[in-house]
């Protein structure tokens, strides 16, 4: 009967139904683990307060929030070297964030399980999201101003909130004056310089010029000098504020409200002030620039990044990419030629990323790049200005990396358009470039936009090749800001992917990084299955309707 | 009439207009053309332009060497005595002659003409009876040794200043141990022969005595050690005397090295001593070696930069390298690392590199070579002169060479010599690098010190490479085309639509992500459940049977509501379950069979280390991402086998399995077989997978559990931080070159194969 039921073919047929399922099971699995572990960051965490019994018997206070628990087996903790009780059948251990980096040293900490006499979640337990640091987490007794107390007990919470919310309003007034008005004057400074620069190179350095660089110079020092005096005034206002709170070993911390991003109380929170936090944290997320080396805060510039340099890059790619297919299936006779630029297609889509970022940081930025500089900016001279990796050459290695991707949608779409179309196009006096222009091309866009989305897709996600010619962990500024020429293609740039690698693994603090590289890589993988499903439904419709053409 | 005239040149004016349009029309259709055909064929050249590129930057790695004398004058000031040295600043612009009577003549290089001449400051009647540089050459500091057994230490040193933007370099002399003369010999003995090693603090003579009618020549040790207080200005000059136990008779020359450790006494009968000078007060005999062969004798000795080799040179023309190598023992003996047949006459000048490892040798007859000792190369062969030269210099940059010919002229060479230590040998094969034990590969690009010697093998890192895309391939092969298929030939259409966009949909999912998940996530994961995986192995299918083998005992009527080609959906759950099942059985399992973790017993009974981030991550990571591209591919493939052939083989009585095998993937197996290509392609040049998901040390190990670093994340790591034009930077570009080789072979292999098939397929 076995034997039978093995020659029938029939268990090959399940093991191979099993290796589909098994893929299905891998990808899906995939999506879920990073969309659980990339969703619960944001949700404000119970923080507990436990009396935990050291292995010296020592008694102590801990509290934090539970990060992560692991199950040892009896036999495995044994040979760890964990002295285990006769009942006991397995090691619970738990990791909390404790926070208060700079008392204790570290973000996170083990315990086990068995020694936690005594487990409560006190509702003034507080967490305070600090710009250095990291989290603290305490109890608050006190708000000062100038070192005097204004509010203690049960008036220091609210008080403390109103004061935080002042803090930030004078906070966000600093941070555009200096990163805004003040990088304006910089800027402004900078070019002034390289005018001169460039002016005596031309051998035209003469009085006037002088004079007229002196007025500008003297104008800019004016405006800096006003925007310093009241930058002092606000660092003296946000200084006055901070607050007092117990750590969990008993002290007392003194945090000025200068540090602070917010105070939270999460025991104390209802499910919708909850949702409320979370939502604030997520558009803090999206739309804030990060913190702590990268660690903490959102990820604005790097989404902002990928997005410039992914428009930059349509706008390179797909002209190319068009024209290329159309050639091959409009133009060429099929052919040796054909044949050719087929397998030089393929090349492009096989050959690994890296290559190409090997490539762009050879060929474009430093040949291009360099005789762009000697051309261009003598003035800027010895420091680079497009012979060094930045935005534009990023952009046009990835436009040569995802050529193949358009070509290839774009000549689908053209075969799949009916020959009669054309015929009848030609047939009514139409010349070929004509019928291409007014009717093929046109019945191709949604192939051509299929193919775009792909290869959006495809630079969104690279990472390897934009290491070379381009990405940095930390831009100080945008590429597209309000100094002109307003897009600077010669700039360094954040991108979502790099941002991923360098949080995940270059980061000092990978422990903490983790939850925020979770949420980022969410995100990448949200923009880049919805990128592929609107192509793919792009391209279901469209042969939806081709078919319905022919027939 | 006129109207009718009027009406006609309307139309005619009409016609022109047209006519115009017509034209323009016509030329906006051909430029059309042109343009299009131009793009069209901008993509071949883009693929062209790259590896033309690529290997543009590469060439210059294996271009030898080239030098050519640039001019020729007489030495200068020749009244002033034989020349003992010649040297030459930096930049190439100065250059110094030393002599036997102790004038120290600096000269312009370009023309022979005297900048300052000098004479060392010695004391009242007495001779100079020896001379050397000091090691490393780079201090540029010598030291002569005098009849009354007294020694002068002496530095050239040379000062750029700019003048109306002009370089000018001032040369002038400096005594490091005060213009003093050092005593070094109470007895008054005249110094023989003599070696200094110089440091900022510590200064290391030994010395040769001459016999006197008192006693013997004796080989004396004199060591001085600066210590300066922190806050105290002035510092306080300790000095340690030694003897060494070994008769002065016979000894021709005497090194010491820049870490003032060993000190090394060349024979006249071919034998070298080391001593281990480690104490100053009490040097060690380590060694006594014979390092030429039968009846030669050592003409010439010096170190290869870093001073962890002697270049000995010998009579009959061979140079050997000898390094300090640790045996089995860990003790450290000078072993012979290689050797180059520089000449048939006897070698008279060894002048090393500053910076890198390679040497200039001169034999008897006047014929130059240059050598890279790493790479085992020669560089250039050259003839300089007639005979035998006097001196010879190489400048520290080693791009300019003086020698001093026995006519009494000076040459000066221009040396080309920009990537010496790449070879194809170096390369690819076993090289000896100094301090190692044995021949090995290594790739080790880079380090703090000056005087590293690079180790640019790529052969650790294609050998990770295949490694990675061994794994990965184990991994996806079987699942991406049992896959295929199932999906191609047995599934329900309906399914289909959903499962092939989201197989493919793996396959869009940015690799830095899978990197990611597998070194954070899956590398801890499998760390602690290894035994779960293996067993998964096996519980899956196993699993996976015993559920096909029940289901057809099922009710008919509970099958047949079932409809075909929906299995698969079936067999989540069952997979899901098996899944589960082997990790809840691992650890009981662990426990009976291995005493508890698989991990440990990997490593106390078979020896085999276990890495976190290793190949088996590497493996079950890149597979995933190579099964979306094998899979698509090979199912287009298997989907596209015309239908009249199964039908006919199903026709003929062959079970659908049968048909399966024997008919669909016979036809399909190029479209197989070229999905495998490139998915390999894709394996071997992935980045971020592999950056994250091992250790990236390039080591030559086959072991699952251990890490590896392959070519494309060699080049992320380290292209980012290489010098423009560097051998580095040339040596990682060839890297790049290799992988698009490697990936254009397999794609284009791949592509024609598929056309072909395309062929078949529309034939059929």
């Amino acid at each position: 009967m076995m034997k039978l039921w093995f020659k029938s073919g029939k268990p090959w047929i399940w093991l191979n139904a099993a290796a589909v399922s098994t893929c299905l099971i891998m990808v899906v699995g995939l999506l879920g683990l990073i969309t659980v572990r990339g969703i619960g960051h944001f949700w404000p965490a119970q923080v507990g307060q436990y009396s935990y019994q050291a292995d010296n018997g020592q008694q102590e206070i801990i509290f934090g929030e539970k990060v992560d628990a692991t199950v040892t087996s009896l036999a495995a903790a044994k040979s760890a070297g964990y002295k285990m009780a006769e009942n006991e059948d397995a090691l619970i251990q738990y990791q909390l964030k404790t926070g208060n980096r700079d008392i204790t040293g570290a973000d996170f900490r083990w315990i086990q399980a068995r020694r936690i006499k005594e487990q409560s979640y006190p509702l003034d337990m507080m967490v305070v999201e600090r710009r250095e640091w990291g989290n603290f987490y305490g109890q608050l007794f006190e708000v000062k101003e100038d070192h005097k107390v204004i509010a203690s007990g049960d008036q220091a919470w609210p008080a403390l909130q109103e004061k935080i919310a002042e803090a930030l309003t004078v906070f966000k007034t600093i941070n555009q004056l200096e990163k805004k008005e003040i990088g304006t004057v910089n800027y402004g400074l900078e070019r002034l310089r390289l005018k001169q620069k460039s002016l005596e190179l031309e051998n035209r350095w003469d009085n006037v010029a002088k004079k007229q660089l002196a007025a500008d110079k003297a104008s800019y020092d004016a405006k800096y000098t006003q925007y310093q005096a009241k930058l002092a005034e606000l660092y003296q206002q946000i200084r006055r504020y901070s607050l007092a709170a117990k750590t969990e070993s008993g002290a007392t911390v003194n945090i000025p409200l200068a540090k602070v991003v917010r105070a939270y109380q999460p025991n104390a929170m209802g499910f919708f002030d909850k949702i409320n936090h979370y939502r604030i944290k997520l558009g803090e997320f999206l739309t804030d620039e990060p913190r702590e080396a990268n660690t903490e805060g959102g990820i604005f510039p790097a989404i902002f990044g990928t997005v410039l340099m992914v428009l930059i890059m349509s706008v390179i790619v797909t002209p190319f990419g068009v024209i290329a297919a159309v050639y091959l299936r409009e133009y060429a006779r099929q052919g040796f030629t054909t044949r050719l630029i087929r397998i030089a297609v393929n090349n492009l889509a096989g050959v690994p990323s890296v290559v190409y970022g090997v490539f762009g940081l050879g060929f474009f930025v430093y040949i291009l790049g360099g005789h762009i500089d000697a051309l261009f900016f003598p003035e800027a001279a010895p420091a680079p200005v497009f012979g060094t990796p930045g935005l534009m050459w990023a952009s046009i290695t990835l436009a040569l990396l995802t050529l193949p991707v358009v070509i290839v949608s774009t000549e689908e779409g053209l075969a799949r358009i009916p020959k009669s179309i054309r015929e009848g196009s030609l047939a009514l006096g139409a010349t070929k470039f004509e019928t291409l222009w007014l009717t093929v091309l046109p019945m191709a866009s949604p192939a051509i936009m299929t193919g775009l989305i792909l290869a959006v897709a495809r630079a969104a996600g690279e990472v390897a090749p934009l290491m070379l010619v381009g990405v940095v962990k930390l831009a100080p500024t945008l590429p597209l800001d309000g100094n002109f020429p307003f897009l600077h293609l010669d700039r360094k740039f954040m991108h979502l992917g790099f941002h991923i690698y360098d949080v995940g693994f270059q980061s000092p603090n990978v422990e903490a990084a983790r939850p925020l590289v979770y949420a980022t890589a969410l995100l990448l993988v949200l923009v880049i299955v919805g990128l592929n499903l609107a192509a793919i439904v792009i391209r279901n419709n469209l042969r939806e309707k081709y078919r319905a053409l022919e027939g | 009439m006129p109207e009718l005239n009027a009406q006609k040149k309307k139309l005619s004016m009409a016609k022109s207009d047209r006519d115009y349009h017509e034209r323009w029309r016509l030329l906006k259709d051909s430029i059309a053309r042109y343009g299009v055909i131009l793009g069209g064929l901008s993509v071949i050249v883009a693929v062209v332009l790259i590896f033309f590129y690529l290997l543009y930057v590469v060439f210059p790695l294996f271009l030898s060497a080239s030098a050519q004398s640039i001019s020729q004058y007489n030495v200068p000031e020749a009244a002033q005595g034989k020349t003992v040295l010649l040297d030459m600043e930096e930049q190439n612009k100065v250059a110094v002659r030393f002599t036997d009577m102790g004038q120290i003549i600096f000269f312009d290089v370009a023309s022979g003409k005297t900048l300052l001449s000098q004479k060392v400051a010695l004391p009242e009647g007495v001779q100079i009876t020896s001379f050397s540089q000091a090691s490393p050459t780079s201090e540029n500091t010598v030291v002569y040794g005098l009849s009354n057994g007294q020694a002068v230490i002496v530095k050239h040193q040379y000062k750029v200043t700019y003048v109306d933007n002009v370089r000018v370099i001032t040369p002038s002399l400096y005594y490091p141990s005060g213009e003093q003369a050092l005593v070094l010999d109470d007895t008054g003995a005249a110094l023989e022969k003599i070696a200094v090693t110089a440091g900022d603090n510590a200064t290391t003579i030994v010395a040769k005595t001459a016999d006197t009618p008192q006693s013997l020549g004796k080989i004396r040790l004199t060591h001085f050690e600066k210590e300066t207080s922190l806050f105290a200005e002035e510092s306080k000059l300790t000095r340690s005397d030694a003897v060494l136990d070994m008769p002065a008779a016979g000894v021709e020359a005497i090194l010491i090295d820049r870490n003032k450790t060993s000190l090394f006494l060349v024979g006249s009968d071919g034998r070298l001593s080391i001593f281990d000078i480690a104490d100053k007060t009490n040097p060690v005999l380590k060694q006594h070696q014979n390092v030429v062969e039968t009846g030669q004798k050592i003409t010439r000795v010096a170190f290869l930069n870093g001073d962890l080799s002697l270049m000995i040179g010998e009579s009959n023309g061979l140079v050997s390298q000898w390094s300090m190598v640790r045996d089995k023992l860990n003790r450290s003996t000078l072993q012979k690392i290689r050797s180059f047949k520089v000449s048939d006459k006897a070698v008279v000048a060894i002048q090393t590199e500053q910076r890198r490892k390679g040497f200039v040798t001169i034999d008897d007859e006047g014929i130059m070579g240059i050598y890279s000792s790493t790479a085992e190369r020669e560089l250039v062969k050259k003839s300089v002169g007639e005979s035998s030269p006097v001196a010879a210099a190489l400048s520290p940059r080693a791009n300019a060479l003086l020698v001093q010919l026995e006519n009494g002229k000076i040459n000066v060479w221009d040396v080309k010599n920009e990537h010496p230590e790449v070879s194809l040998r170096s390369l690819w094969q076993e090289v000896w690098y100094e301090s190692y034990p044995k021949p090995d590969y290594i790739w080790q690009s880079s380090s703090a010190s000056s005087d590293f010697e690079p180790k640019y093998s790529l052969t650790p890192l294609v050998f990770g490479t295949l490694k990675a895309a061994f794994y990965s391939m184990l991994v996806a092969m079987p699942l991406a085309l049992m896959g295929a298929i199932y999906t191609a030939y047995f599934m329900a259409p309906r399914m289909r639509q959903y499962v092939k966009p989201t197989i493919e949909l793996m396959g869009a999912l940015p690799t830095v992500i899978l990197g990611f998940l597998a070194g954070l996530w899956l590398a801890p994961f499998v760390e602690e459940h290894l035994a779960g995986l293996f067993l998964l192995i096996l519980t899956v299918p196993f699993c996976v049977m015993l559920f096909a083998y029940f289901w057809q005992y099922l009710p008919k009527t509970l099958q047949e509501k079932i409809p075909d080609g929906w299995d698969a959906a079936f067999l989540i759950p069952v997979i899901l379950t098996s899944g589960w099942l082997a990790f809840a059985m691992a650890p009981d399992l662990e426990m009976l069979l291995f005493h508890g973790s698989l991990r440990e017993w990997f490593k106390t009974e078979l020896g085999i280390g276990y890495d976190q981030r290793n190949a088996l991550i590497v493996g079950i990571a890149m597979g995933f991402a190579v099964i979306p591209t094998i899979f698509s591919i090979a199912e287009d493939a298997i989907f596209s086998v015309p239908k009249h052939l199964t039908v006919g083989s199903l026709a003929l009585g062959a079970t659908t399995w049968q048909t399966v095998t024997k008919v669909v993937l016979l036809t399909a197996s190029p479209g197989i077989f070229s999905a495998v290509m490139i998915g390999l392609g894709r394996a071997v040049g992935e980045t971020m997978i592999v950056l994250m998901a091992t250790g990236n040390t390039p080591v030559m190990d086959m072991s699952i559990f251990q890490g590896l670093r392959t070519l494309a994340a060699n080049i992320a790591v380290e292209m980012p931080e290489s010098e423009v034009d560097s051998t580095h930077y040339r040596v990682l570009f060839l890297a790049a070159l290799v992988l698009f080789t490697f990936t254009f072979v397999f794609n284009t292999l791949a592509e024609v194969i598929r056309q072909r098939l395309r062929e078949k397929y529309s034939s059929l």
